[in-house]
């Protein structure tokens, strides 16, 4: 779960992190009195894009009706495809120098990494590799003074910047791990007569941690259907194509797209249903995916932990209760395939044992239909 | 031969008498795993398919000079499980469980480095020695012993292809389920090695897909220290930038990780990619051939 910059400054600051002096605004009309308290300020769009600079998102003003203007046009903009619904006015802050630093997962190396550059400000995939330390933590070990001093040493800061990281590094690692968080990033870490400052926050709440989580908000990305779809703990992703694809385990459902485009065909999403569904979590996807209208249900189960006959009955009890009207290629194989057989077949539908014929099915379908 | 387990590998399952833990008990030892406990807390003192269960993994350790473990334990109760089995000694350890949160698993894989154990997962369907035992949850008939070592960071698709393999009667040595999700405990690297190493294994398949880098950094170990022929399957070649496609690694983010860069990496290893599951077999069938 991503959050927006002024979420991560709410919890940089609760882990002592300094961040600029900011109000939080979600219409025009209260950018003024903002000015009368913080001076000279920078406006920002909250939306969760990385193009927001680019786009046009952050803008600078001296006076209440600059600052009134300014976050009149930023709420008007569109980023990404998205719309503001906040704006964050910040205190100008006196930058002498902007650096680049990050705690994230290596999968790699089983740790978190710190990256950490002096070129900081820009867009981090424009640092060159040379220019970005990274250091993998030990978890058992944890943010020691040696791992902050190497990284200095590494970057070539000494002296004061030095002493700064390593006040802030521990902290916010801290954060990094109570929080779940499978990014915090700060670009810019600004350094000002008054020490480093936060002025940008980027953090990632790892999405399976949540439950530990129920201070933090929930923010999502997800279109009513992803929602809809995540309410039934299934994996979810609108495609935009006809044929509807329902498969159990995140490789084979992509490996079915792919195989849909193969031969020519467009699928209408991703659905993952996860291994070992039960009925009802089974009938709950093949009902979501009925609601979404495609042309053509392709469905594509290799049971390991998910049980065919489980599936089948599945089927069966939608198409009774709900109706299936729409045609279907059924591929079906693994744990308890004549079970899952028999039942279809009492319903008198069809199952291909491979996915190859399946998919072609599906496709021939789509074009005749 | 085989690697990481064979028949006289001795396996507890942790969480034995739920749903899954039961079922899969008995898929085991059908196929012919040495289960030799189970563990449940609460439950100490009943039996599931034969298999007396034990309140603590310590106990059933202790009792039945166990090496290997197989957790299906909810997500959040992983990481206590996990440690539990380490501590008491396990040194193969399968995480069945999906959602594990990421640092639960990096806390887990701190400790097995340092406990000297093999963690196959979170996330994974498992792994098997073809014809000797199975600690795992993928489906007995398609697991076959043969000449073709296989590792695969997704179950079902892996399954599929093994099933490609059998019916063109091409058997396994071992099987190896990585897991979907950002940190798991084995990598290609990791697997290929033993691989080379099997005087079993003539040849090897990879099945990777889209997001991180793992298939990259298999090509690159594959070019210094692999000499066996492999084969390669990837999935998402369809899939569009920035959406997660299921696995928590599956994502092509900033351009990274994409099903062009990962082909090319492989190929320029000398790796032949199929471009459908279909055509893994005929490419083994090649590579064993010594074309």
């Amino acid at each position: 779960m991503k959050l927006y910059e002024h979420l991560g400054k709410e919890l940089f600051a609760r882990y002592d992190i300094p961040v600029p002096r900011s109000k939080l605004i979600e219409s025009a009309d209260q950018a003024t009195g903002a000015v009368d308290e913080l001076g000279e300020v920078v406006i920002k769009s909250q939306v969760l894009s990385g193009k927001r600079g680019k786009a046009g998102g952050i803008g600078f003003a001296s006076s209440p009706d600059e600052a009134k203007k300014e976050a009149a046009r930023i709420f008007d903009l569109e980023i990404d495809g998205l719309t503001t619904e906040k704006v964050l006015i910040e205190e100008k802050i006196k930058i002498e120098q902007e650096l680049y630093l990050a705690l994230t997962i290596d999968g790699s190396a089983h740790r978190p990494v710190v990256l950490a550059s002096l070129d900081g400000g820009m867009d981090v995939e424009d640092v060159p590799e040379e220019r970005m330390i990274r250091y993998p933590v030990d978890v058992t070990i944890g943010m020691q003074g040696y791992v902050i001093r190497e990284i200095c040493r590494r970057m070539g800061v000494t002296g004061d910047l030095r002493k700064e990281l390593l006040k802030l590094l521990p902290k916010l690692y801290k954060m990094f791990r109570e929080l779940d968080a499978e990014l915090a990033e700060i670009n810019p870490l600004a350094l000002t007569p008054d020490g480093l400052i936060a002025a940008d926050a980027k953090v990632t709440i790892d999405d399976d941690a949540l439950y530990r989580h129920p201070d933090l908000p929930r923010i999502s990305e997800k279109t009513a259907l992803e929602l809809k779809a995540e309410e039934l703990d299934l994996a979810y992703v609108e495609l935009g194509g006809d044929i509807a694809v329902m498969a159990n385990g995140a490789g084979i459902t992509m490996a079915t797209l792919d195989m849909v485009q193969h031969y020519g065909g467009e699928p209408a999403n991703f659905l993952d249903f996860g291994g070992g569904a039960d009925l009802e979590k089974t009938s709950k996807s093949l009902e979501l995916l009925l609601g979404t209208d495609p042309k053509v249900l392709l469905i594509n189960i290799f049971g390991g932990i998910t049980r065919c006959d489980v599936v089948a009955e599945a089927f069966v009890q939608v198409k009774q209760n709900k109706g299936i009207d729409l045609p279907v290629s059924f591929r079906l194989v693994g744990t308890n395939e004549a079970e899952g057989k028999q039942i279809l077949e009492k319903e008198g539908i069809k199952t291909f044992a491979s996915m190859d014929e399946a998919v072609r099915h599906a496709v021939q379908l789509s074009s005749e239909s | 031969m085989s690697i990481y387990i064979d028949e006289n590998t001795r396996v507890i399952v942790q969480g034995i008498t739920g749903r899954q833990g039961s079922f899969h008990t008995g898929q085991m030892l059908s196929y012919g795993t040495n289960i030799v406990a189970g563990v449940s807390p609460g439950k100490g003192g009943q039996a599931v398919e034969g298999v007396p269960v034990f309140e603590t993994a310590f106990e059933a350790v202790e009792k039945h000079a166990a090496d290997a473990s197989i957790l299906f334990i909810p997500a959040p109760f992983a990481r206590d499980a996990a440690y539990e089995a380490l501590e008491a000694g396990i040194k193969i350890l399968v995480l069945i469980p999906e959602s594990i949160p990421l640092h639960d698993a990096m806390d887990i894989m701190a400790h097995a480095r340092q406990k000297d154990a093999v963690v196959v997962g979170p996330n994974t369907f498992g792994l098997v020695s073809s014809g000797s035992s199975k600690i795992g949850i993928m489906p007995n008939r398609y697991f076959v012993p043969g000449p073709v070592g296989v590792v695969s960071r997704s179950g079902t698709l892996c399954y599929e292809i093994v099933g490609h393999l059998t019916e063109h009667g091409i058997g396994t040595t071992t099987v190896v389920g990585m897991g979907g999700d950002r940190v798991v405990g084995l990598h290609f690297i990791d697997v290929l090695k033993k691989f080379e190493e099997d005087p079993a294994t003539e040849t090897i398949i990879l099945v990777g897909e889209i997001g991180g880098s793992a298939e990259e950094e298999a090509a690159a170990y594959i070019t210094s220290s692999i000499s066996k022929p492999v084969v390669a399957y990837l999935a998402g070649k369809s899939a569009p930038p920035g959406k997660r496609m299921g696995h928590a690694g599956a994502i092509i983010e900033r351009g990274r990780g994409t099903f062009e860069s990962k082909v090319e990496a492989l190929n320029e290893a000398g790796v032949k990619v199929a471009d459908l599951p279909t055509k893994v077999p005929p490419l083994i069938k090649d590579a064993l051939a010594g074309k």
